[in-house]
This record gives structure tokens, sequence and C-alpha cells, in this order.
């Protein structure tokens, strides 16, 4: 089933919406608390799954 | 004159002159509607890119996301998780609205409703919402135009008032001429100027205040000390309204008219899906922004209308020609979304309320769409000039709610046809009071506190108020369906969504 690969975008929301798992500042990266750099991190990471998904989901007529 | 009104006023002129010059791409027959409004459904993945972004991350959210962090901390940080969450959403959900609408050969998510739900109270709801939603979102733009003609030149405030008035006067001119051209051909300026001012804002002014380090630390003291002390973390109490401050937005991002007509412009289902995930390149620019925020935190930056900060905050730390290239990128960072805004309104009025009153004749459609560009244009200055600006910001906060009310109706009705339209109509005027209600009594917060035996808890009043329409939506089309009331008709086909 090739669907089954569009569960992958289920993770940005269990990573990004639980505010208790990043809220806090160590470790921190150049000097950017883990909430910042964390956050900003899960951006890239989102656009990766959705570019697999993506390819992974493409039929026929998508051009 | 200054050197940044100089490279300001050069840059309005030459994107109004783009934006005539638009109308001859591909040398279309403007006085077709899908031509006119949605370039003839015919952009590519890199002009939609530039259009999406251009349309989506407005000027004003450039100018409000920083000030929001300066003025709350943390919690103004939702942006982040707001624009990553949003692309998920939008791969599943627009790609399918796309192919159903290419096929049936929709302009509005109204037609769209119309059709599925054979209900055309529930179609007039949905596009009302959508005019109503978008009004205050243009002015807003406008706000931030306003507060760089007062900023960066030295027009002074008569002036600024002058020239947002002549910018916005070109804007409804080439708009009315090119249709979705225009504001797609600027885009590229628009996006160009932006990466380069937000890359140049984040490589040098936390280099000068010392580093990332220095600016959270000096940042998490300032906040502690202000009379209303707020921190660079959420407090355990501020948990539900980040998660639904994020999580909401993310869904009315992509279901607000302009979101929709840049959506409908792509040329097919693939171009849909691959900028869902390259869009979100916009975002990390949007989240480094946020943090300048901070930087005018840190830098010690005093002011009492929260717009001001990154104005406030260019202006200390880069020369004067190039805080006319930030200028320029504000306010036609303003124009573009605007342009789309005003086509989006009126398409929805045109298609949806007007020729729900009138035969349908298409060449007459193109003109009332044409017309009601610019009326939409002129309300929207109008707002401007007679409403102030806390109230603006008020009126969009809740066009937010309410606009995120067409969700069962439209996205949820992508999938399923069990509700049944009355009950929808129902949910969304349910939904509709309760934003009112809950806006009213919160002082035009975009949150809400409910108490509930002995705790309390804040979240978004879009997210309170879609969770309202939904129960009333699905309790309504059991007892419907129990009554065996005709639930209209659904014209379209399964085959309609592959």
């Amino acid at each position: 089933m090739r669907r089954a690969w569009y569960a992958l975008l289920i993770l940005p929301f269990a990573g990004t919406l639980i505010p208790p798992l990043y809220n806090h500042a160590v470790p921190a990266l150049f000097g950017m608390p883990f909430f910042y750099w964390y956050q900003l991190a899960w951006i890239p990471v989102t656009a990766v799954l959705l570019g697999v998904v993506v390819l992974l989901t493409r039929k026929a007529g998508d051009v | 004159m200054s050197s940044a009104t100089v490279i300001l006023a050069g840059a309005v002129f030459s994107v109004t002159a783009l934006g005539f010059v638009a109308a001859r791409w591909g040398r279309p027959d403007l006085s077709n509607l899908e031509q006119w409004a949605l370039g003839g459904r015919n952009f590519g993945t890199i002009v939609s890119w530039f259009l999406l972004g251009g349309d989506l991350y407005t000027a004003y959210t450039f100018i409000a996301v920083p000030a929001l962090v300066y003025g709350v901390g943390a919690l103004g940080f939702f942006a982040v998780p707001y624009a990553t969450i949003a692309y998920p959403i939008a791969l599943v959900v627009l790609a399918r609205f796309w192919s159903v609408a290419r096929r049936r050969g929709y302009l509005t998510t109204a037609d769209f409703v119309r059709d599925r739900y054979g209900d055309r109270s529930l179609e007039v709801a949905i596009a009302l919402t959508g005019v109503v939603a978008a009004m205050p979102y243009i002015a807003l733009q406008l706000v931030g135009m306003r507060a760089v003609f007062a900023q960066f030149t030295s027009l002074g405030a008569e002036g600024s008032l002058a020239a947002l008035t002549v910018a916005f006067v070109l804007l409804a001119g080439y708009t009315y001429t090119s249709g979705l051209r225009a504001p797609a051909l600027i885009a590229f300026v628009k996006d160009t100027l932006i990466y380069v001012t937000v890359v140049a804002a984040v490589v040098v002014i936390p280099a000068r205040l010392g580093g990332w380090g220095h600016v959270f630390a000096l940042s998490e003291a300032a906040l502690a000390r202000r009379p209303h002390p707020t921190s660079i973390y959420l407090r355990p109490a501020q948990f539900f309204t980040y998660a639904t401050m994020a999580f909401g937005s993310a869904l009315s991002l992509f279901i607000y008219p302009h979101s929709i007509t840049s959506v409908l412009a792509a040329r097919s289902r693939g171009v849909v899906r691959r900028n869902a995930a390259l869009l979100p390149i916009y975002s990390l620019l949007l989240g480094l922004l946020a943090l300048l925020g901070y930087c005018a935190v840190a830098a010690g930056i005093q002011t009492r209308d929260a717009t001001n900060v990154v104005p406030l905050l260019f202006a200390r730390y880069f020369p004067q020609w190039f805080d006319g290239i930030a200028a320029s990128a504000v306010v036609i960072g303003a124009l573009v979304p605007a342009a789309i805004m005003c086509i989006g309104a009126a398409n929805l009025f045109a298609s949806n309320v007007f020729r729900e009153f009138s035969s349908e004749r298409p060449a007459v459609e193109t003109i009332v769409a044409k017309l009601l560009t610019v009326a939409t244009c002129a309300c929207a200055l109008l707002f401007v000039f007679f409403v102030p600006v806390p109230y603006a910001i008020d009126f969009q906060l809740l066009g937010g709610a309410l606009m995120l009310q067409i969700f069962p109706a439209f996205v949820l009705g992508l999938w399923t046809r069990w509700f049944h339209p009355k009950a929808l109509l129902a949910g969304w005027a349910g939904g509709l009071i309760a934003s009112c209600a809950m806006a009213y009594a919160s002082g035009f917060s975009s949150s809400y506190t409910l108490h509930l035996r002995g705790g309390s808890v804040t979240g978004l009043i879009a997210f309170y108020s879609l969770v309202l329409n939904l129960v009333v939506s699905a309790a309504l089309t059991l007892v419907l369906g129990a009554a065996n009331y005709a639930a209209g008709v659904d014209r379209t086909t399964a085959a309609d969504y592959a």
C-alpha cells in the first residue's frame, strides 16, 4: 500500500504539538536554547518527510 | 529626499510597471475569468513557489511575528510549529481539492460546496465568510505599509497616508488590468528582496549583539523585569494555548481565499504536491525572523507600538540605503498578498454571491469580479483611514476564527458526504456566534480561558469554536438523518477526486 507512507506525516505533529517535550534550555546549540533550535529543526525535517511522501505516493497524473 | 525614500519610490514604480506588463504574459484572453483570476491555471512549480510564498508570508507576518515574540516571549514562537505543520495538511487537503476543482472547473471553495451539497445557503455562507475574513487581512497589509512609510521615509504621518493611497491606487490599477498574473510576476521581486533582507538581518544583527547566547541571556533577564513578566520559555499553563494556537492556525492557513486562489492557479496536481515540500524554506526564514524579536529586546529597543520593532531594529543596525531595500521588501511584500486577497474575495463574491442572484453569463461575471476587486481595494483603504490599528488587528484575529468555521463543510467535505448540509450550516453559525462571543469576552484576544470545575484552560478561540461546530454538525446530521430530511444532491463523483 503506497498510501501507508502518508503515516510519516504524523511525526511533525507529534514532534511539535507537545510543548513539555522541548520546553527547556539544554542542550543548547550555537547559544540557542533547546526550545528554539529544536522547533526550527522540525522545519527541514518536515520538508524532507514531505519530499519522501510526495515521491513515494506519486500517481500517473502527477507531472 | 533620503536615499531610502528614493529606493522605495523606485521599487514601487518598478513593480507597478511589472504589474501592467504582466497582462501580456502568455498573451491571454483576459475577459475569461479563469485567465484573469487564476492565470489560466497554468503556473508551474517555480512560479507557484514564488506566488504561494509571496502570498502566505505577508509583509504583516514579517512585522507581526517578531513583534509578538518581543511582546510575549516564548508564546510568540508558536508561528514556527504553525508554519511547519501547515504543510503536511496542505499536501493532503490541497492536492485533493486541486483535483476536484480542475475536473469540475471550480474557482472557489464555495463552488465546491455548492456542487457537493446542492445547498445554496451553505454556499453563500461559505463565500461570505471568506470575504469577511479577507477584508481586515488586506487592511493589515496596508497597516504594515504605512508603518514602513512613516518609519523609513521623510514623509511624516500625513505624507505616509498619501503615499499609501498612491501605492494602493496603482495596485488596484494593475490588478484590474492583469489579474493574478500581476502579483505572480511581482512575487519574484518580493521574495528575492525578502530573502536578501532577512538573511542580512539574521547574520548581522545577532553578531553585533554578541551572538545568540548573549541575545537569549539578555532577553530572559529583560523579560523577567517587565511590569508583566514573561519568559523565553513557556509556563505549563501555556502548553495547551501554544499547541492550539499552532494547530488551529495551521488548519485555517490554506482555506483562506487568497491561499485557494494561488493553489488553483497551479498547472497540475504534481505542482501542488511538490510545493508542499518546497514551501517550508520560507518557514525557516520566518523562524529566524521571529528571533529578531529577542534581538530587539536584547538591544534595548523601547516602543509602545510593537509593529515598529522590526523597522526600529533595521534603522539602528543598517545603513540608510539598506533600510530602503528593507522598506521596499515590506511594501512590495504587502502589495503581493493584498492583490491576491482582493482577487480571492472578488472571486467569491462574483461566483458565489452575485451569480446566485443573476443569470450565468461568464463575460459579465469577469467584469463583476474585476470591478469588485477595485471595490475591495477601496474598502480596505477606507478601513485603514477610519479604523484604528488595534481594531484592525482585533478584526483580523476574529477573521481567522471565522475562517476556520468553513473547515467541516469544505475540508471534511472533500472526503465524506456524511454531514447534512443544514447541519453544517447550523454548525457554521454556532461556531461563528461562539467565536464572536469569546472574542468579545476576552477583549479581542486570540485565546480564551475556559473555566471547568475549579481548573481553567486557555486555548485558541478558533479551535474551541471549531470543536463546537463539529459537535453541532454531527449531532444535527444524526437528527436530520433520523427525520429523513432531504440532504441535497451531490453532483461530484468518486472519480473527480482522484
